[in-house]
């Protein structure tokens, strides 16, 4: 139901997400962010043109990567997101807590700051 | 218009449980934004039931039927067994999702924003979820 491509690029590494992201799939998601936050990756790109559909478990999925992200001092950001994703998003006010980037130029910005 | 759809409980099949909403949902003439979000209340509450009430069991079955009125749209979701009703269920703040690293939690506080009444009740030995939805403008009701 979605398929995930990395893309190691300088010393980031950008996730995209393919399709629909349910409770039937996100443990797929879950994988792949953990893995590249074990990895010790810095900066994580997360791109969502591709994201067709999210419900709370995919959103669940990045809420719990929140405090770990903090505490290793990751950049982190998702970008590209359709509107009705990003409406899921707004619902909730994860908007808030998660950074969010309409281009991946901005995103780059976000992960190179400070 | 209604329209009806009986599935097994697996995760998998929540796909075809949005896409049978969706077709539903665009033939009324909706938005892709609206479509998406109605489709997202239903999968949470299906999604809740196959997972916590049926406990992934292919055997088990629920319903889900979908029939507009005037003024909205209404979507019963049904099965057999314990009601579960999560209306009783206490709605965690975000900051405690985020401070207990959980990854459930949300899918409940989505359908309770998105819908404009939540239902629970026992019909015909069957429990009903009735979710509904007033139309945002009259040409949906009218086609």
């Amino acid at each position: 139901m979605i398929e995930i491509e990395k893309e190691l690029e300088k010393d980031r590494i950008i996730i995209r997400i393919i399709g629909e992201v349910d409770a039937s799939s996100s443990i797929r998601l879950d994988q792949e962010l953990s893995e590249a936050i074990e990895n010790n990756n810095k900066k994580i790109l997360v791109d969502c043109e591709k994201l067709e559909y999210i419900s709370s478990a995919g959103l669940g999925v990045f809420m719990s990567y929140i405090q770990v992200i903090e505490k290793k001092e990751v950049k982190f950001v998702l970008y590209n997101l359709s509107d009705k994703v990003q409406n899921v998003f707004e619902i909730l006010g994860l908007d808030q807590l998660l950074p969010i980037s309409s281009t991946k130029e901005e995103a780059l910005q976000i992960v190179n700051e400070g | 218009m209604k329209d009806s759809l009986t599935v097994g409980c697996t995760r998998t099949i929540l796909r075809s449980v949005r896409s049978f909403a969706s077709d539903a949902l665009y033939k009324i003439g909706m938005s892709e934004m609206d479509v998406n979000m109605l489709v997202l209340a239903v999968d949470e509450v299906c999604s809740n039931l196959i997972i916590h009430s049926h406990s992934c069991n292919p055997e088990r079955h629920i319903t889900l039927e979908i029939r507009t009125d005037d003024d909205g749209i209404f979507f019963d979701i049904m099965d057999e067994g314990k009601l579960f009703n999560f209306m009783n269920y206490e709605e965690p703040t975000l900051d405690q999702l985020v401070q207990d690293q959980r990854k459930g939690g949300m899918g409940i506080i989505l359908v309770k924003r998105i819908m404009d009444s939540i239902e629970f009740f026992r019909e015909d030995n069957r429990n009903v979820i009735r979710l509904y939805k007033k139309f945002s403008n009259k040409s949906e009701a009218n086609s």
